[in-house]
């Protein structure tokens, strides 16, 4: 049972943000956890769930709003099914990174934050993911991909693409 | 705290321990730029442009955030600190364009005068400027992205001050943004196809206020004018009784002189930061087209005609003089207001009273002030001053909604509670904003407020406190009156007390005797010095709601209303004034004056001198600020009447030589036999004031009212003429409690956008109000 009627969150994660809110001494210390599995789940942040965390958390929407404009990684647009992140950070860039991000721009049809038209993909340019020594890196959604070139990235997004069909 | 000494430029400069080192070189005349501190808010240290060097310190520190400590010897002022404080405006200048010219800010921008100063015009950024239209948030606030330097002022103002949250930051770096508090998709409201984010708050504009540049914009005066173009005058504002002091900016046009702006940047008055919306922005009924602007009479075909003034006045005091004569004094009621100033009420009571003849004479009471001095009588120092909310270490609020009602007093408190860490407790049948600052809340029943009082006498938590507390402030809404009122302040008797009223010279007209059973300071009617004084009937007069019940039997011959508009507000049926000879002066043609027989289109409070006194009892100075051609202060016009009614002016207004000789009779030359000595010129000269020339001189009236009115005998002519507030209380002893007093306080309800009749007037007030209640409903969550 959610400490919040009508949850728009699955029970799993509402039962999830009931304990999160209860074990920081302050309960706002809880946003920025809460904001990433609501992303997770819903895909985005959406107008809702930034209601219902300002509930939560006894903050005002603004508040909300303020801290999750603050992080490039969290969203209020909904992204493809795939979210594809290529690094483009120095030991990236310095092994093909912005050739990589060239050449998903150019295969996938789409820029920087954009979504393709089935949905199935979009396409985003991060700052470093932490790879670095396997250079050029790539994240789809929590997967990575590294020492890539342009053909593996291909066969990469084909495993997706793939993992559709089915 | 123990005093410490630093050094500041080679100059021994010595301050309390824990000032912070900008405040105390600013007492000490060494001035350090900055533009995100602003006293009495958090600190930021955002905008790094109060720096300095500090001996043994690695680096150039913020001013505004060091505390000064002993022996601290600290250079404000070197080329290494210009550098760096050019260096700073220089980044705050690379996306801020230089649109100074037609910017509202521009002549009073801080930003403008930092970079005159250290002379950072000249840019190395060549990167385009990130440009971003202005966006209009509410009708009254504005906000321009590109000129903001990020100095959270606002952000602070909105949510510390204003206990509001209404603005927030969003993105970072040189991307952030300040932010309203409904974003652009959730808004509902579109221009030109585009969403627009809107602001749901009290629209105080205090954010506009604290803005050191040109970001936030004021609805009401964007782009009118520059201003070095403007006269600035510092005046009370006549909206609600708190008494805060706007600086209204006028300028002449083809009618006069009209407001454009009004603002608290020169912290002129007791409301220090503060002003409310509609101290700021609802000066507009005064610049509005509805005003009448010449005296109208009713012509035998029903409708009102503009006359000149001579036709008017001799129509109006022939007919007032016969109808005195046919059918006795008593048979005429005169009903005062509740905005005009101290010594226009003083003056129309006395008209009443002496030029009449009557004790009919009531207002529209909002608060019992009666009561309140009757309970404090011969009691010194137990009226509160707004003053004494500002610092006292604990308040009980017994009824109200200040935040709604009486916003100063709101801000004091919470300004109170926030840096004093004053102790509030409240008592209240709703669960009103201000719980949020109270240490302890008890909800009371709706007309529970007897009960509660009583209460305060028995053993419980919230009782134990407030009785414990020794130097308490008690703020009265007006639910309270007469037994209520008198057993709350007999519960707590170690406490000081301030009654909330609903207007900017409520407390005044209550002071100055518009009332029927009492004369001015709450003197009785038989006996005090004023009624051997006036020499007028003993026997209390008819109250308002009477008037009107006389006007309907047929028993009111006439009615003179100056500055009110009871038919509205007390709901009365207008074919009960249907025989009454009804002359109303007023700004409009209310519905009061819509039933008149003579109308005369009287000055507002921004356009007359004179004094106020708020709820508190703190006394005001009102000085002129706008002008409006084909209008009469209503001093002028009760004197006028009273000329045409065949009165001696100089028994009405104590002016030029009382005697028949030139000079002023000293009392000397006439003794027992030759009658009373002239007490007013006696008066006169053992205070060492002049006899005032002009019969039209509120100051005239001012003298008489500090020779005969308790409390008032006291204030200080050069603290009134300062412009400082002075707290007047009602000082005589002796009073009566007059029994079975018929309750009339009727509280206006006017919320944070109304203003009594002033309201529909008011242009500004309706987009506000629209903007709250269909713009940004359903988005109701202002921190509440």
């Amino acid at each position: 049972m959610s400490a919040i009627a009508n949850t728009i969150f699955s029970p799993e994660l509402a039962a999830r943000f009931d304990k999160l809110v209860t074990i920081y001494p302050l309960k706002r210390s809880a946003l920025v956890p809460m904001l990433l599995y609501a992303q997770d789940e819903v895909g985005y942040v959406s107008d809702a769930v930034v209601a219902e965390i300002a509930q939560r958390l006894d903050l005002l929407e603004l508040d909300v709003r303020n801290v999750l404009s603050y992080y490039s990684m969290l969203r209020t647009k909904p992204a493809g099914k795939y979210n594809v992140q290529v690094c483009t950070n120095i030991s990236c860039m310095l092994r093909g990174g912005f050739e990589l991000l060239d050449h998903c721009k150019h295969t996938l049809g789409i820029g920087h934050k954009e979504t393709t038209e089935d949905g199935l993909f979009s396409l985003e340019e991060v700052e470093c993911i932490g790879a670095c020594c396997w250079a050029p890196a790539a994240q789809v959604n929590y997967d990575f991909h590294d020492e890539l070139t342009p053909a593996k990235m291909d066969a990469v997004l084909d495993t997706y693409r793939a993992r559709e069909k089915k | 705290m123990p005093d410490v000494t630093l050094t500041v430029d080679g100059q021994k400069i010595t301050a309390p321990a824990g000032t912070l080192l900008l405040e105390a070189c600013k007492s000490h005349g060494i001035e350090i730029p900055a533009f995100c501190y602003y006293p009495g808010l958090s600190l930021q240290a955002a905008c790094r442009m109060c720096v300095v060097r500090i001996e043994k310190m690695p680096k150039l520190q913020t001013a505004c955030t060091t505390p000064v400590t002993a022996g601290m010897v600290v250079i404000t002022d070197s080329p290494e600190i210009a550098q760096a404080r050019k260096a700073t405006l220089q980044l705050l200048l690379g996306n801020h364009p230089l649109d100074c010219p037609v910017c509202d800010a521009g002549g009073e921008c801080e930003l403008q005068d930092m970079t005159f100063k250290y002379g950072a015009a000249d840019s190395f950024y060549t990167e385009p400027k990130n440009h971003r239209e202005e966006q209009k948030w509410s009708p009254v606030v504005y906000f321009d992205r590109p000129r903001c330097i990020l100095c959270y002022r606002c952000v602070r103002m909105c949510g510390e001050g204003m206990d509001i949250f209404a603005l927030g930051i969003q993105n970072r770096g040189s991307s952030s943004v300040i932010a309203p508090n409904i974003p652009a998709q959730l808004s509902g409201v579109v221009e030109n196809g585009v969403e627009l984010a809107q602001l749901d708050c009290e629209q105080c504009g205090m954010c506009i206020d604290a803005c050191p540049v040109g970001a936030l914009t004021s609805g009401t005066y964007r782009y009118k004018t520059r201003p070095w173009e403007m006269n600035h005058v510092a005046t009370v504002c006549t909206h609600c009784g708190d008494g805060c002091k706007t600086t209204l900016g006028v300028r002449s046009v083809s009618d006069g002189s009209q407001i454009l702006r009004g603002d608290n940047r020169d912290k002129s008055g007791m409301n220090g930061d503060f002003l409310c919306n509609k101290g700021r922005y609802a000066f507009d009924f005064a610049n509005n087209v509805e005003r009448l602007t010449s005296p109208l009479v009713r012509h035998s075909d029903g409708t009102l005609k503009p006359v000149s003034w001579e036709e008017a006045l001799t129509f109006a005091g022939t007919k007032l003089r016969d109808l005195r004569q046919q059918r006795g004094p008593n048979s005429i009621g005169v009903i005062g207001s509740n905005r005009t100033t101290n010594e226009e009420n003083y003056l129309l009571q006395k008209f009443a009273r002496t030029v009449i003849g009557t004790n009919n004479i009531d207002h529209h009471r909002t608060a019992d002030f009666v009561t309140l001095a009757t309970a404090l009588q011969g009691t010194t120092g137990k009226f509160a001053s707004q003053r004494d909310v500002e610092k006292a270490p604990a308040l009980l609020l017994v009824g109200g909604d200040p935040t709604n009602q009486a916003p100063l007093t709101a801000w004091n408190i919470r300004t109170n509670v926030r840096l004093n860490k004053a102790r509030l407790y409240v008592a209240n049948h709703e669960e009103i904003k201000l719980r949020r600052q109270a240490k302890a809340f008890v909800q009371v029943a709706q007309f529970g407020y007897g009960a509660f009082v009583e209460s305060l006498g028995a053993d419980n938590d919230f009782s134990n406190a407030v009785r414990a507390e020794e130097q308490l402030i008690v703020i009265i809404g007006n639910e309270l009156r007469g037994g209520e009122l008198a057993n709350l302040i007999k519960a707590l008797p170690n406490a000081k007390f301030a009654l909330l009223a609903d207007y900017a010279n409520s407390r005044g007209a209550s002071d100055m005797g518009v009332l029927p059973d009492v004369l001015p300071g709450y003197q009785s009617l038989q006996g005090s010095t004023i009624a051997s004084e006036y020499g007028a009937a003993d026997a209390p007069g008819l109250d308002l709601l009477a008037m009107f019940d006389a006007a309907a039997a047929g028993n009111l011959s006439a009615l003179y209303v100056v500055g009110s508009n009871p038919v509205k507000r007390f709901g009365i049926d207008p074919t009960a004034l249907k025989s009454t000879f009804l002359i109303v002066q007023d700004l409009f043609l209310t519905e009061t004056a819509a039933l008149a027989d003579v109308v005369f289109p009287a000055a507002n409070l921004y356009e007359k001198s004179g004094s106020v006194t708020n709820s508190y009892g703190d006394l005001q100075l009102v000085s002129k600020a706008a002008d409006k051609a084909g209008t009469r202060s209503d001093f002028e016009l009760i004197v006028r009447l009273a000329d045409h009614l065949g009165h001696d002016i100089k028994s009405l207004v104590p002016f030029g030589s009382q005697a028949k000789g030139l000079r002023a009779d000293q009392g000397q030359t006439r003794g027992a036999e030759s009658g009373e000595a002239d007490r007013h010129a006696v008066w006169i000269t053992a205070n060492n004031l002049e006899p005032k020339l002009s019969p039209f001189d509120p100051f005239a009236i001012l003298d008489e009212i500090q020779r005969l009115v308790p409390g008032y005998d006291k204030l200080l002519r050069l603290q009134l003429l300062s412009g400082n507030d002075q707290h007047i209380a009602p000082a005589s002893s002796g009073l009566v409690q007059i029994e079975n007093r018929k309750d009339l306080v009727l509280p206006s309800s006017d919320t944070l956008f109304t203003s009594g009749s002033l309201t529909r007037y008011s242009p500004m007030l309706q987009d506000v109000q629209r903007h709250q209640t269909t713009e940004v409903s359903g988005h109701l969550t202002s921190a509440d």
